[in-house]
């Protein structure tokens, strides 16, 4: 923990902060490096003539996406979205207020793109785009984790991490991108996934942990990497194969196929579910990223595609995959889409398939995390909602104390880790104690009421944050435990497959 | 007379501007690509529940209610107000005047107070809640101050200082029909119809709208069925 970071204190009854200009204005994630941004296809510094690159990029955005263009002209200011942001509350600057988040940029498009802007700027708040508003653009476009909890209270669905994904797109153009997305994207292109893990590190890993299961279990488990002709091609973020909690997720993902009598896969290629050029809003290499899914299992001669524990890679593979790297008409008809893992599990369960004992869980007293990107930008299963009830419904096949956290902070209302969208670097570490306010007050409510002791979540941001966070606020930092965890323990394995 | 054909004239420049910058923008609006799937979930999976959601919206502002109980109160007040007052004013552009036309007058006639009411609260709200006055700009404050204009000087002929409707009636009719009659010059009407001039010509270039905006906006008006029906669209639909 660093000393100088304070936690906000965690109210009984949480009330709309009044607002403090310029909390954070001081705050800016470290900038790429040239080598960091010429990998991606950006001009390594700032650009001589930046204003009218800037300018001439807006354009280009706006007129290629009716969600901007459609979000610039249409928000009436009427303030419903001024207190939904978990940044908002944790730091009382009005600036990350949702509306005012857009506002850094429509002041700009409004100057350049629109008769009143043009005209009449004091009027409308419209301004030219200067090194004041670069600044600011760079600060509070990094203070979005692009949750998208604005967007399910505006009239409009006005989303603001549309915006901020535009924003980052232009500084990037311009020659000032972020180092922690930029560098960690360099990465993915170059090694295959975001740690910079090389295949044989990960080979020898996956034994490793093939061999800490049978020490554990007594059960040869496997976890097989490039093994032509599987069923099933699991793509997981790369924090699953070394960082607590995520492994023992990984473990029980394991020991589900192992159950199931699934042959599966990973891929060393792809061996990366994540998909930071999302945050960036990058589209080049959005698709370049998940080409790589593609490829790596038309190679492997898979029949299914299964993504781990991830909230925005399953927002890029549930809804931009198909659109991506479609049609996936070389899948098993049976299995036509890639799916989540917590479908898998789900059906598996409701089938019958997994032999499971709750009691090996009884120690846990468990509330669930809905992560944004699972909750607001995605779905599980076959109908609306469902994103909801399957992880719920999974944890309450696994184990027998489960307890909800308030209905205004669960499902689509669910408050953000403080870490998503690119956010997760210790250079913005204020930022993501303080972010984490909303969402550690209802935690504490549960833990008083109910005794819980066991934070499920399914996504690896949401997990690294937590174990960082969790400490600021008085809780025990293996609280954070990942879903599938849980699902391992439970699971009796049959010694003698 | 000078008045008339000024008035005249003014009225048919505003429409002008009004309809050729709202089809513009419509245009705009359906002609933009929306290339990735990205509607606020959980979304509808089919189209019908796309018009329920859509539905919901625009008649008693779903997620308005969800997100704020006095924006919503003070917003639909004025909104479901105006949209009375604006049927009801369909009697000077209609002859003969339609049978539902006559038959919601009577609310018709006080829809004005709810509509006035509403934008009050509205406006109040700005001054008081430190967060809206934050993102309030002076256009923000002006459009308030300009549609309560138009509705007290409605209110004030309503009930107030009555003005010759049936004169009235026969100038828009007139200018409906190509035939410019007497417009009668009392000075509510004047400063009525000035302002709804003003109303007219902004509408297309402010963020008024929102109203033609709403059904365009991707995170409500998408379907969730990406999975089964392949979306490409703009950028995405390049190779
Ligand atoms: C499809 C039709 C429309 C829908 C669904 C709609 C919806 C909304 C909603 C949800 C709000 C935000 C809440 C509020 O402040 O009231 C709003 C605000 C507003 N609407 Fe509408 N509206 C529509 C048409 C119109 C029209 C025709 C006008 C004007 C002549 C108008 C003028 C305004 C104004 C001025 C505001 C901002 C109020 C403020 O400053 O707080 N709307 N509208
Ligand atoms: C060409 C357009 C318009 C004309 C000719 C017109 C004319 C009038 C007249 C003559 C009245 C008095 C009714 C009476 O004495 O019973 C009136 C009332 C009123 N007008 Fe308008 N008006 C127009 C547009 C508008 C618009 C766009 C609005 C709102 C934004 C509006 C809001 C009102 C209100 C609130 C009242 C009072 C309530 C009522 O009697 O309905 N008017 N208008
Ligand atoms: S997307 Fe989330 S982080 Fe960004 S402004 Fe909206 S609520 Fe805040
Ligand atoms: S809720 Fe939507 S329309 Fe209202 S101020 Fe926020 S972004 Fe603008």
């Amino acid at each position: 923990m660093a000393a100088d970071i304070q936690a906000p204190p965690l109210r009984e009854y949480p009330t709309i902060p009044v607002i403090v200009e310029n909390t954070m204005a001081d705050s800016k994630p470290y900038m790429a490096t040239p080598a960091h941004q010429e990998s991606l296809g950006y001009p390594g510094e700032l650009v001589d003539n930046w204003q009218d690159v800037a300018v001439k990029k807006l354009g280009e955005l706006v007129s290629g996406s009716r969600a901007l263009q459609v979000f610039l002209d249409t928000c009436v200011k009427c303030g419903a979205c001024t207190d939904k942001c978990h940044y908002y509350l944790g730091t009382q600057d009005p600036n990350n207020m949702p509306v005012a988040r857009q506002d850094l940029l429509r002041k700009v498009y409004r100057r350049y793109y629109t008769f009143a802007g043009k005209h009449f700027p004091k009027l409308v708040g419209a301004v030219d785009f200067d090194e004041e508003v670069r600044d600011q653009w760079y600060s509070y476009f990094h203070q979005c984790s692009q949750c998208r909890r604005c967007s399910v209270f505006c009239p409009y669905g006005i989303d603001t991490a549309e915006i901020s994904m535009a924003g980052r797109e232009i500084l990037d153009v311009i020659g000032v991108g972020q180092k922690y997305c930029n560098e960690i994207l360099g990465k993915v292109h170059v090694i295959g996934n975001n740690l910079g893990l090389p295949e044989p590190a990960l080979v020898n890993t996956l034994e490793g942990l093939e061999e800490d299961i049978k020490d554990d279990t007594g059960v040869d488990v496997r976890v097989p990497v490039d093994e032509k002709n599987a069923d099933v091609l699991l793509i997981t973020p790369s924090a699953d194969f070394f960082a607590e909690p995520h492994i023992d997720g990984l473990i029980g993902y394991a020991k589900v196929f192992h159950q199931a009598g699934i042959s599966w896969t990973l891929s060393s290629y792809a061996s990366e579910a994540a998909n930071f050029s999302m945050f960036i809003g990058s589209k080049d290499n959005l698709k370049k990223v998940a080409m790589r899914i593609r490829d790596a299992a038309l190679d492997l001669g898979v029949k299914r595609i299964v993504v781990g524990e991830c909230g925005h890679a399953w927002r890029v593979a549930y809804n931009f995959w198909n659109t991506l790297i479609g049609p996936f008409d070389f899948l098993d008809p049976r299995y036509p889409a890639p799916q989540h893992i917590c479908e898998v599990t789900y059906d598996l369960i409701q089938r019958g398939a997994l032999r499971l004992n709750k009691e090996a869980n009884d120690h846990r007293r468990i509330t669930f995390h809905d992560s944004c990107n699972v909750a607001r930008a995605s779905r599980m299963g076959n109908m609306p909602g469902g994103q909801f009830l399957i992880p719920r419904e999974i944890i309450k096949a696994c184990a027998n104390h489960f307890h909800d956290m308030s209905p205004e902070t669960i499902h689509e209302n669910t408050f953000c880790c403080g870490g998503g969208g690119g956010l997760l670097t210790d250079d913005l570490m204020k930022l993501r104690v303080r972010g984490a306010l909303p969402r550690m007050e209802a935690l504490a409510q549960v833990v008083q009421d109910n005794d819980v002791n066991t934070l499920i979540a399914i996504c690896a941001i949401c997990k690294t944050q937590f174990a960082k966070v969790l400490p600021y606020y008085k809780f025990q930092m293996d609280m954070i435990t990942s879903l599938h965890q849980i699902v391992g323990d439970a699971i009796e394995l049959d010694t003698t497959h | 007379m000078t008045l008339t054909v000024i008035f005249a004239i003014l009225f048919y420049l505003a429409t002008a501007l009004f309809s050729i910058g709202i089809i513009r923008k419509i245009v705009i609006y359906s002609k933009t690509p929306q290339p990735l799937k990205i509607p606020t979930t959980p979304a509808p999976t089919t189209k019908a529940g796309v018009v329920w959601r859509l539905t919901k919206e625009v008649t008693v502002f779903q997620s308005l209610f969800k997100a704020n109980k006095w924006i919503w109160v003070f917003g639909w007040l004025f909104h479901v107000g105006l949209l009375l007052v604006l049927l009801r004013h369909l009697r000077y552009f209609t002859e003969p005047v339609w049978f539902w036309v006559n038959w919601l007058q009577p609310f018709g006639k006080y829809a004005g107070f709810a509509m006035v009411a509403g934008l009050l609260g509205l406006w109040a709200r700005r001054f008081l809640v430190d967060r809206i006055r934050y993102i309030s700009s002076p256009s923000d404050h002006l459009m308030l101050l300009l549609l309560i204009a138009i509705g007290s000087s409605g209110l004030v002929m309503t009930f107030v200082s009555h003005t010759d409707i049936v004169a009235l009636k026969s100038f828009v009719m007139g200018m409906l029909y190509f035939d410019l009659q007497m417009l009668p010059s009392t000075v509510a009407l004047l400063i009525h119809l000035a302002l709804v001039i003003v109303l007219m010509v902004i509408f297309p270039i402010s963020k008024l709208l929102h109203a033609p905006g709403v059904f365009f906006s991707p995170t409500r008006n998408q379907v969730d069925d990406v999975r089964e029906h392949r979306h490409v669209s703009g950028w995405s639909a390049k190779p």
